[in-house]
């Protein structure tokens, strides 16, 4: 797994590996061992390995999922899925741009906030003013253990245009919007609020995968920040468990030390929980990024990239794709596009992440 | 332990290995020899042997599914053969992956936009020739379930699209049984009439459906009659769009998500439009969700093409490798003949597929007539494979028509445009 947090060990630095040949008596040892791995081994090459090689090799055909893709069957078109996909004009690579840039802001948000959210909810539960914490403990997880569908479903409600959130805001004089039909960028919004109402020339002339700039920039869709606004609730649980667990690391004496030399809460937060917490943070930011990029069930349940394909994500267009239109090889061409996508962008997120040394 | 026993360890292995192959591949190597859309010779219904048939549904709910538990059972009881119903929870992702497997279920629900795909897929076995008395089943389903002129599946059910009044709201605005519209005109002018604070006169879903059914009511549709070419971009459609748009700049049209209903009916039903445009089964939802409401149904009003529906309906499918396809006939024929479909009919409210059973319908279900009129002439959805994401796309289009910032020749471009790179591929 990526989401490890893997440290150098100084022996492993320092010794440079060696071939030795191998005694008798050590080839039993690594035979007991293989021994010993093989059911995991196993179920790896044949459950995870093996599709995957699978899935590859169906992205490279025409297959319409009604034969047996090995058979020879399908059409061998080579990288022409791919080329559909990223290169071609058309309404695939448009629809794919559209799901990537939906995608990137759920992302941005979705991770920043439930990083936010679970660690703010982890300092709750393990602060020791708390009376009840093992209350607050199970009711913030409770969201993780409920199905999503179930959430999905609930949100819809709340969601709608007459719907609680609306009568709430309604309350305070906010007019709200019709959540899930509104198919506006929050951004397009603001900038319309200060009157751009129409793209600048050289954003709306400037395109990217075939998608102006503009379009873009445009920020995550109402119906968008809805869905974000589900899952932060709901993932923000299983994450404050992570948090929780960094925070009881801490040792106490630390805490008491920092305080006995004058520091402040902010500057012993800031100074000494928040570097100690670095590996969570690290480890929480890089499973909220690959679950994000997979987003599936929520769209599929709540929007099917409705509106105005502002809730399209690649692994939903993956989906339509092949089940909808037939095109098994184009879906398994989007998977791996987005396998790429989370694998560059996961270790962009380590690499930034990583530890430095003085 | 020094020393491993070497053999057991192999043989475990190898055993281990085996078994978890043989777990998932299990599948591939039986679908040689299904796919040539020859009747098996093991076919129960010939040889006399009991056949045990699998027949998976896309049911509506539990009233369907025990409609055809019921029905299966009668004919398992008679021929001494074996049925097991499957209500599938996603239909068209089971069946895939029964195909691709080799291992599909006997008999199936094929729904038009799907079925040329499974047909050029070689996935179906064809059987129109030996469907009893076919030709009474209506024409334009029998049409939708026709590739390269072979009749592949009998239709089920079939319906279009009728226009549902609110009575109430529509006698509450001083009109009468004579005021029902004809044509487009009396349809804008009602729509008219019933606009009110909160109510828009006419609301259906902003899909590919209803606005089709326009389109062949203006004289034109998404694609021509043997659906080879994309006639999206033409000026029947054009007119048809604007049509479409002037009424709801005016306010008495309406999409229903933006007036806050997830779909016609229930933009008809909570009250927020006086008309709506939907088929057959807007008639059990309405009763269960909505049962203080009063309704009827009336034949979509004509359009400069003349009066046109899109036809809804599903056929019985038989899978090529089927080993029981003629067991699996056997059944069709039992369950399409009017008093099976008559007891569907009864039970959960499907229209009958049979000309023959327009009469008994219209007089028992006086309520319903109006989704069975005009199924003569109505014509099927696209059954183009790879049209799903573009007919999507068409639904975007729309939604950005009803905000204003898609004109309708944009709209009718992108389809165009879209529609043309699936045709090509093809």
């Amino acid at each position: 797994m990526t989401a490890t947090v893997t440290r150098d060990t100084p022996a492993g630095r320092t010794r440079p590996v060696r071939r030795r040949p191998v005694s008798g008596y050590r080839l039993q040892e690594r035979r007991a061992g293989w021994l010993f791995v093989a059911p995991a081994v196993i179920v790896l090459v044949v459950f995870l390995f093996a599709p995957i090689v699978m899935a590859a090799w169906v992205s490279l055909l025409d297959w319409n999922g009604q034969s047996s893709p090995f058979s020879g069957e399908a059409e061998f078109v080579g990288l022409s899925n791919y080329q559909s996909l990223l290169a071609d004009a058309g309404l695939l690579r448009g629809d794919f741009m559209l799901s990537v840039r939906n995608t990137l802001y759920y992302v941005l948000f979705n991770v920043t906030g439930v990083v936010v959210l679970s660690f703010v909810l982890a300092l709750a539960v393990n602060s020791y003013v708390l009376r009840g914490r093992s209350f607050f403990r199970t009711v913030f997880y409770f969201p993780a253990i409920t199905s999503s569908v179930a959430i999905s479903v609930l949100f819809l409600f709340l969601f709608q245009g007459s719907g609680v959130v609306n009568v709430v805001l309604s309350w305070v004089g906010i007019d709200g919007p019709t959540w899930f039909t509104d198919p506006r960028g929050v951004l397009h919004i603001v900038l319309g609020w200060a009157g751009v109402d129409a793209a600048p020339g050289a954003l709306a002339d400037t395109t990217v995968g075939g998608l102006s700039l503009w379009n873009w920039l445009s920020g995550p869709s109402v119906a968008m920040c809805a869905l974000i606004a589900l899952t932060i609730w709901a993932s923000s649980g299983t994450f404050m468990l992570f948090f929780l667990v960094g925070l009881q690391d801490i040792p106490v004496e630390l805490e008491e030390a920092a305080a006995i030399d004058g520091a402040s809460a902010w500057q012993r937060f800031r100074h000494l929980t928040l570097l100690l917490m670095r590996r969570s943070i690290v480890l929480v930011i890089t499973l909220a990024l690959i679950s994000s990029w997979q987003v599936f069930d929520q769209v599929f349940i709540l929007s099917q990239g409705a509106p105005a394909k502002t809730t399209l994500t690649p692994a939903y267009i993956s989906y339509v794709r092949s089940f909808g239109d037939g095109q098994f090889g184009v879906g398994a061409a989007v998977a791996f596009v987005l396998f790429a996508i989370i694998i560059v962008l996961t270790l962009v997120q380590r690499w930034v992440g990583r530890e430095r040394r003085a | 332990m020094r020393h491993f026993p070497r053999t057991p360890l192999a043989v475990a292995t190898a055993v281990a290995t085996a078994t978890l192959l043989a777990a998932c591949g299990s599948g591939f190597d039986d679908s040689d020899d299904g796919g040539s859309g020859e009747p098996s010779e093991a076919s129960g219904g010939d040889t006399g042997e009991p056949a045990s048939l699998t027949v998976m549904i896309g049911s509506s709910g539990e009233a369907e599914t025990v409609a055809v538990q019921e029905a299966t059972a009668r004919w398992a009881d008679e021929t001494g053969n074996e049925v097991e119903v499957i209500p599938a929870q996603d239909l068209v992702q089971q069946l895939q992956q029964g195909f691709a497997g080799g291992n599909p279920p006997d008999l199936f629900y094929v729904s038009p936009d799907r079925f040329r795909m499974f047909a050029e897929g070689g996935s179906l076995y064809p059987y129109g020739d030996q469907i009893e008395d076919a030709e009474d089943i209506y024409q334009s389903l029998r049409d939708a379930f026709t590739y390269e002129d072979e009749l592949y599946c009998a239709p089920k059910d079939g319906g279009v699209h009728a226009l549902v009044i609110d009575t109430e709201a529509w006698a509450a605005a001083g009109l009468t049984e004579a005021d029902y519209p004809q044509d487009w005109d009396q349809l804008a002018s009602v729509a008219q009439t019933l606009t009110a604070d909160g109510r828009v006169g006419l609301a259906f879903t902003g899909d590919y459906n209803p606005v089709g059914s326009f389109m062949l009511a203006g004289g034109g549709f998404f694609v021509n009659d043997d659906q080879t070419e994309v006639t999206a971009d033409t000026p029947e459609n054009l007119a048809t769009l604007e049509y479409l748009e002037q009424n709801m700049d005016a306010g008495s049209f309406a999409f229903a998500p933006n007036i806050d209903a997830a779909w016609g009916g229930e933009a008809l039903g909570s009250g927020k439009s006086a008309m709506t445009i939907e088929g057959a089964w807007i008639v059990g939802a309405l009763q269960n969700d909505f049962p203080d409401r009063q309704w009827t149904a009336v034949p979509m009003p004509a359009g400069p093409g003349g009066q046109a529906s899109t036809a809804f309906t599903n056929c019985w499918g038989i899978a090529a490798d089927s080993e029981n396809q003629a067991a699996a006939v056997d059944l069709v024929n039992f369950l399409i003949a009017p008093e099976e479909q008559q007891a569907f009919a009864e039970a959960f409210g499907p229209i009958p597929s049979r000309a023959g059973l327009a009469d008994w319908n219209a007089e028992t279900f006086p309520e319903k007539a109006a989704f069975a009129e005009g199924m003569e002439t109505a014509r099927s959805q696209v059954a183009v494979p790879g049209f799903e994401s573009v007919l999507a796309d068409f639904n975007t289009q729309l939604e950005g028509m009803a905000a204003g910032t898609v004109t309708p020749e944009q709209a009718l471009q992108a389809l165009q445009t879209n529609g043309e790179a699936v045709l090509t591929q093809e």
